[in-house]
């Protein structure tokens, strides 16, 4: 029996620029970049030199303190920089790729014999192991620790999504191989969450092995932090792991085929795309190519390029590289001009939760958003706004404040353990005095990971 | 626009680090963000950013202020003419109400700005929009006859005192209007309490018809002159009674907080359980009965003195209240209760409200303080049971 979670509290913003599901073919990238900052967290240690060739899978670099976890180049090709920033941390190794893309080849333990702790090892050396998202703190799961389960979530609710199940479309064999590797990853069950508003797509419907629940409300419905909550709550001490649908058909193909196979199907979304559309990409694949399709293509200062949604993505520039985790690049006009009066105006074109904004009379209309934050830095004084976008027994007020005062025990008595970034991230978008919500909770979750350390 | 824009770009490197004038960059910046909304983007987290701001919260509660405010600078003429017998058009009564609240405005406004904008300069914070509601909200809670330096002083002491001493906006333990009140109330108590204040020119007595009262209907309710007569009922809820500036018309608040519960500014819940507390109290003192004014219909205690507009407006300021939803429904409710036990039960204080929020400003961080406990037992609770189970 499928179970139904009903979710009432949330917010779906609507913007303009929604995918038309298509998948042509998109300009061939000229590199591809393997980025740390993609990882909370992380510090890489460099085990390729500039110059040196790489294959698909093979290591670029690896955890300076876990070093049995790699990161595996995602191209064959040669190592064309090493770019660095402030103190000389690592922002990405660059890959200029070879025409024909040749895999490493890995030879895939037997599922129905081999031992746990060999399909651990199998997936560190290939490079897929930083699929295994670790719930509490969203960081790379820890090798050595065995979750209580598995979640994946079937959707995405965030602004201008991909659609998940465009994404899996036809990958239903790889997408069970995954599942069946991560029911062997794990004492407990593999949940997989759907949307409770249309069927899902035929890969997910007849996954097997898979606890399916479908999901019901506004974003962050689609958040695994959120369905995780609903479904089985973390407590202290315990641990799960979430996985995206793409990487689960990644792992797949690594146990089938044996390949470091992170292609995937990515859309290219947001108001400034002039066609919204899929495309079929590899992880880490550069943007420039991307330019042709935005209204604007010269000028920078007029767009932003996000890898990601645009509640939680990287503002990367249309010389950026896809992110490892992002199943979208979001492109929508920067904010940066004065607009005189603008508060006082009845701005019939802006969007707001509160009704002191006029978007409430049409529910159904598209918004072109900026970037502009709409306001200035205030202390916390409205109440009550950011538990109507947490559909989560949590106060998050509470949490931030617990996090600034840097009280570690008060964290864990609020919950800093059930969320991450993501499912806070409306809070942010809501918030009358513009608090950065998402870098306050993220500090809170470094200091935590300090002291539990 | 451009040319204004040009004209504060030009302007702007005088206030910025190293200008002539940049002692001033909080106050130029206030004037600024006031013109323009600044072209500030998102550069951490959400890239996009809901539109409203504080600013436009500030405006929409005075916007929602606003029919109450106009009502009542009319029915401050209208009392006056009244209680003289004079007959006057609607815009001499609204002039004569204007010449006495207009005043009483500006100095608020002055005297809470200044003292607003000095600490933001020296704190080299930006200047914070929440004195433009308390701006407003200090005159209407006021009597119309009141001297303007103590309204100049009770300003004064409720921005210094009640909001800059914890630091500011979004800070502060009581609600700085009420406190205003609460200093005139104790300081010069013969200026805020008595039958003959509330009037304007009552107190100088000149012309005034023989035997008329000025008595408020929450002092009649005192003095058992009960029950009121359908017409005073009426009155009560149109407005045309005596009463501090913004309290009377409970037809006006409704507008209100229609507006401030249809955008969602202000707290729903803490409006309807302050409604619910009062009313149920009224109840109580029904069932126990002993004297006129406990026999009195409930509903009387929504429509006299300032029950409506304390729940629509003082009782909801975000910062003074409860944070937590369930802890907004228990804030309220106890407001309710304390303003009519107040009013009914102590000779001193005819009314109620104002002492009852301020009471409950106190006791706001302490009620959130358990409900967020129990959502930490909760969470304890299911880890407990993990334990036990496995």
């Amino acid at each position: 029996m499928q179970q139904i979670v009903k979710l009432t509290k949330g917010l779906d913003i609507k913007l303009e620029g929604l995918p038309e599901k298509v998948l042509p073919k998109c300009p061939v990238p000229q590199s591809y970049a393997l980025k740390p900052t993609d990882f909370h967290g992380l510090t890489p240690k460099m085990l390729v030199r500039e110059g040196d060739r790489v294959l698909a899978g093979s290591p670029v670099f690896c955890d300076k303190y876990r070093p049995e976890i790699i990161f595996a180049s995602p191209v064959s090709g040669t190592v064309a920089a090493v770019n660095r920033g402030e103190r000389r941390a690592l922002l990405e190794v660059v890959v200029a790729p070879d025409v024909e893309n040749e895999f490493a080849n890995f030879t895939a333990p037997d599922l129905s014999t081999a031992t746990r702790e060999s399909l651990v090892t199998y997936m560190l050396s290939s490079g897929a192991w930083p699929f295994l998202v670790q719930r509490p703190y969203g960081v790379i799961a820890n090798p050595n620790a065995t979750p209580k389960a598995i979640f994946i979530s079937g959707f995405d609710s965030a602004p201008l999504a991909a659609d998940a199940d465009y994404l899996v479309n036809g990958e239903g064999a790889a997408f069970q191989k995954g599942v069946d590797v991560l029911k062997k990853l794990t004492t407990g069950k593999v949940h997989l969450s759907l949307c409770a508003e249309y069927p899902a797509n035929t890969t997910f419907e007849r996954a097997k092995g898979v606890e399916i629940y479908r999901i019901k409300g506004p974003h962050p419905a689609g958040n695994v932090g959120v369905q995780i909550h609903h479904i089985a709550p973390i407590c202290k001490g315990e641990v799960v792991w979430t996985i995206a649908p793409q990487h689960v058909i990644a792992l797949g193909r690594l146990f089938a085929a044996g390949v470091y196979d992170v292609s995937k199907v990515v859309a290219l979304v947001g108001s400034e795309v002039k066609k919204p559309r899929y495309y079929r990409m590899i992880a880490g694949a550069s943007l420039s190519g991307m330019a042709e399709f935005l209204n604007e293509t010269s000028d920078e200062k007029k767009q932003r390029v996000i890898s990601g949604n645009v509640l939680t993505g990287e503002n990367v520039g249309i010389g950026g590289h896809l992110g490892f985790y992002h199943n979208e690049v979001t492109v929508i006009p920067e904010g940066n001009q004065y607009e005189m009066l603008g508060w006082i105006m009845p701005r019939f074109s802006k969007f707001s939760l509160s009704r002191t904004y006029f978007s409430w009379l049409s529910p159904s209309k598209r918004y072109r958003l900026d970037t502009n934050i709409n306001g200035g830095q205030r202390a916390f004084t409205i109440t009550g706004q950011y538990e109507k976008v947490l559909p989560m027994d949590i106060y998050p007020v509470y949490l931030l404040k617990a996090i600034l005062a840097g009280e570690v025990e008060k964290m864990e008595q609020l919950g800093i353990y059930e969320v991450i970034e993501e499912d806070l991230a409306l809070c942010e978008f809501v918030c009358t005095s513009k608090i950065d919500v998402q870098e306050t909770l993220r500090k809170g979750i470094d200091l935590m990971m300090k002291e539990m350390a | 626009m451009n040319a204004l824009r040009k004209f504060v770009d030009s302007v702007k490197p005088n206030f910025e680090k190293g200008g002539k004038l940049h002692f001033l960059h909080s106050t130029f910046d206030a004037f600024e963000t006031f013109l323009f909304v600044p072209n500030t983007v998102s550069v951490k987290g959400a890239h996009i950013r809901d539109s409203i701001d504080m600013k436009r919260t500030m405006i929409v509660v005075c916007t929602a202020l606003l029919p109450a405010l106009l009502f009542g600078i009319w029915n401050v003429g209208f009392q006056h003419f009244l209680s003289i017998n004079q007959e006057v058009g609607f815009w001499g009564v609204f002039g004569f109400g204007l010449g006495k609240v207009l005043p009483m405005i500006v100095v608020s406004y002055v005297v809470g700005l200044g003292i607003e904008f000095a600490a933001a300069q020296i704190r080299g914070h930006e200047v914070n929009e929440g004195f433009l509601v308390t701006g407003l909200l200090i005159p209407m809670v006021m009597p119309a006859d009141l001297p303007l330096w103590m309204l100049a002083l009770a300003t004064a002491f409720a921005v210094v005192i009640g909001k800059e001493v914890f630091g500011g906006t979004g800070m502060n333990i009581f609600n700085p209007a009420l406190l205003a009140r609460a200093f005139v109330f104790f300081s010069y108590p013969s200026f805020i309490s008595g039958d003959k204040i509330w009037i304007a020119g009552l107190t100088k007595g000149e012309g005034v018809v023989d035997g008329f009262s000025g008595a408020t209907p929450l002092a009649k309710a005192m003095l058992e002159q009960l029950p009121f007569s359908a017409m005073e009922t009426q009155n009560m809820i149109l407005g045309t009674i005596p009463g501090a500036i913004g309290e009377t018309s409970k037809l006006a608040i409704l507008l209100g907080a229609a507006l401030l519960i249809f955008t969602g500014i202000a707290s729903w819940r803490i409006m309807l359980s302050v409604v619910a507390g009062g009313y149920l109290t009224g109840l109580l003192f029904n069932a126990v009965g002993g004297n006129a004014y406990m026999d009195m219909p409930a509903y009387y205690h929504l429509l006299m003195g300032g029950f409506a507009f304390g729940a629509v407006f003082m009782a909801t300021d975000p910062v003074t209240a409860s944070q937590t939803n369930r802890g907004k429904w228990i804030y309220g409710f106890i407001i309710g209760v304390m303003a009519v036990v107040i009013r009914v039960l102590n000779p001193a204080y005819p009314e109620g409200m104002m002492l009852a929020i301020l009471l409950m400003n106190a006791f706001a961080p302490l009620i959130d303080y358990y409900v967020v406990q129990g959502n930490i037992k909760r969470r304890e609770k299911r880890a407990l049971l993990k334990v036990q189970s496995s």
